[in-house]
């Protein structure tokens, strides 16, 4: 075990210099790396023993089939990350989800056109989520407090605009959203790419990125650099409605109509997605692909777990299992 | 004991007078005149709860003062927040706000003046720009980092004080203000940032030092301000006072 004195002097040396990249063989025995890919090795562990185990679950067409799964839980988890990178958590995730499904839904009833109806949905969507933004900075009042308000106020909203009845929604536009391929993908795994690649650049090249990091790390030590704290976690909120709006739009297109009932597991999943995906639940670190993956990841699970006949019953608790050994993982992060 | 003189307003970078703050019943202090001369370190000394703390932030505008005028870089200047007191070029290191663990230095060091290359409507970061420019900020300081890139969260009291100074004095400010800035610190790190303030003060900027440590205020400042109960009480130079004098002051035993 040399290589962590080899580096030690390093660090004692005068002067500013890069850090010389850790070899692989350190990285392997370094726990803050697997605290860090923990999504990634999950995902190729898990594609592994599926794929072993099962034949079918390798193939072409279920690895499609398993990307369009996770296209909705990609979307939501990338809001979710913005929340949760301000040290925030967005408990309302999958019930805006429903409310944007429902508006989209009675628009299109309305006859105002399918595109109308998304814009709207989307716009329900991120109002909820600057409100919950406003409540939480403003109002002073605890995230999870606020956001389970929401969940339950907007869970009835839902209901009550809707009757309680799932609405059809017969749009060409989204049958082909929901089904055409453009390359390999279908398109909802393009918009979950779009919004991947855009969160990303959001996160690690501009400055609302950086102020959201530091905002997540040290409120008070970032606004008394001037970083107004309030905006940005408000601003983090938002983005997290308009990813709920984006995801509800993809919902709607899979399954063809608009139905005011809450998925829970979309609410779960995306928080789970979060903690393996490396960010750190006390804010201030964050990444975009991690999360990702670990969406990706979970739905794997449920695939291959499908695929091997085990029951439905047991997928909550393989993802909660899963989910608790990662943030048991996170705490070896540095 | 010293009179509180005034100085000619084109010397003082920093000046105030019949200052008062209290918050409710409470008063912090009371008709406080102050001035801080161009190009010297300016210590406030005082012992705990004297308003010290508090006349700071009112001058660098977290607290906005209940009367009294307050003059920067020869002009009237109220600041109502801390941003209009950095555009002017007033920087202060915070005793405990004060860099962001999760950040690398860089980012710390250009955090909320980013640089930024314009492309089309979008303002990315660039971040080699902020790189070499923190490489070359520490440098002109002979601050020790492993790495720009390095988080700030692994690196010992001093550097991260050295850091935040850095970006206290990094953005071409004329005014440094440092809140008990070796206060946590071992004896080589209080070395070692009191090299920096000397350095400081050589390249032209001016610091006001709060501290408690009144040998390191006799090595470090040229005029120190003693505060008492809420009151500014004594000025004297430093290089005309003793220890025992300064601890005759502030305990109010002269």
């Amino acid at each position: 075990m040399s290589l962590p004195a080899d580096n030690a002097p390093a660090s004692r040396q005068a002067g500013v210099r890069e850090e010389s990249r850790p070899s692989l063989a350190a990285l392997l025995i370094d726990p803050s790396f697997w605290a860090d890919w923990a999504s990634v090795v999950g995902l190729v562990g898990l594609v592994i023993l599926f794929g072993v185990t099962s034949p079918v679950f390798l193939g072409v067409a279920n690895m499609q089939a398993i990307l369009l799964a996770a296209a909705i839980l990609v979307v939501l988890s990338i809001g979710q990350t913005f929340v949760v990178a301000t040290s925030g958590i967005d408990l309302s995730l999958a019930a805006s989800v429903m409310l944007g499904a429902v508006i989209l839904g009675l628009v299109h009833a309305a006859g105002l056109g399918i595109f109308a109806a998304c814009v709207l949905a989307v716009l329900a969507t991120s109002a909820t989520g600057f409100m919950n933004g406003v409540l939480i900075t403003a109002g002073r009042i605890p995230d999870f407090v606020v956001t389970l308000g929401t969940l339950s106020g907007i869970t009835g909203l839902g209901l009550i605009l809707s009757g309680g009845e799932p609405t059809m929604v017969g749009s060409t536009f989204l049958l082909k959203l929901a089904s055409g391929y453009l390359g390999p993908f279908g398109y909802p795994v393009w918009v979950a790419i779009a919004a991947v690649l855009v969160a990303h650049v959001a996160l690690y090249h501009t400055r609302f990125g950086v102020h959201l990091l530091a905002t997540g790390g040290q409120a008070e030590s970032a606004s008394a650099l001037g970083i107004r704290t309030n905006r940005v976690k408000i601003a983090a909120y938002t983005i997290s409605g308009f990813c709920a709006g984006i995801a509800s739009i993809l919902l709607v297109a899979r399954i063809g109509s608009a139905e005011p009932q809450i998925n829970t597991s979309l609410l779960l999943n995306s928080v789970a997605a979060v903690v393996l995906g490396g960010v750190s639940l006390f804010g201030g670190r964050a990444s975009i692909l991690g999360p990702a993956i670990g969406a990706l990841m979970l739905t794997a699970l449920v695939n291959g777990l499908t695929l091997l006949s085990v029951s439905a019953f047991y997928q909550p608790l393989a993802v909660g299992v899963i989910v608790v050994l990662a943030a048991l993982i996170m705490r070896y992060q540095k | 004991m010293s009179t509180v003189n005034h100085i000619a307003p084109s010397e003082a970078i920093l000046a105030c007078q019949g200052l008062s703050k209290h918050f409710g019943g409470i008063r912090a202090f009371t008709d406080v005149g102050f001035q801080a001369r161009r190009g010297e370190v300016t210590a406030v000394i005082g012992d705990n709860g004297a308003g010290k703390s508090t006349l700071i932030r009112c001058l660098v505008g977290v607290h906005v003062p209940d009367g009294g005028t307050i003059y920067f870089d020869g002009r009237q200047h109220p600041f109502s927040n801390p941003d209009e007191a950095r555009k002017s070029g007033i920087e202060t290191v915070h005793q405990n706000l004060a860099l962001i663990d999760e950040l690398t230095v860089a980012q710390n060091l250009f955090l909320n003046r980013e640089i930024v290359r314009r492309i089309g409507p979008f303002a990315l970061l660039d971040r080699k720009a902020m790189k070499d420019q923190a490489r070359a900020m520490l440098s002109r300081l002979s601050i020790n980092v492993p790495s720009v890139t390095q988080r700030v969260r692994r690196l010992s009291g001093g550097q991260r004080q050295a850091i935040s100074i850095c970006r206290a004095a990094g953005s071409g400010a004329k005014l440094v203000v440092m809140d008990e800035p070796t206060a946590a610190l071992g004896v080589q790190e209080t070395a070692n940032v009191e090299a920096l303030i000397r350095k400081l003060r050589e390249q032209g900027v001016s610091v006001i030092l709060i501290s408690h440590n009144f040998d390191q205020v006799r090595r470090l400042s040229d005029q120190i301000w003693v505060m008492r109960a809420g009151k500014m009480v004594a000025t004297v130079r430093s290089s005309e006072t003793t220890g025992n004098e300064l601890v005759a002051l502030v305990t109010g035993a002269a």
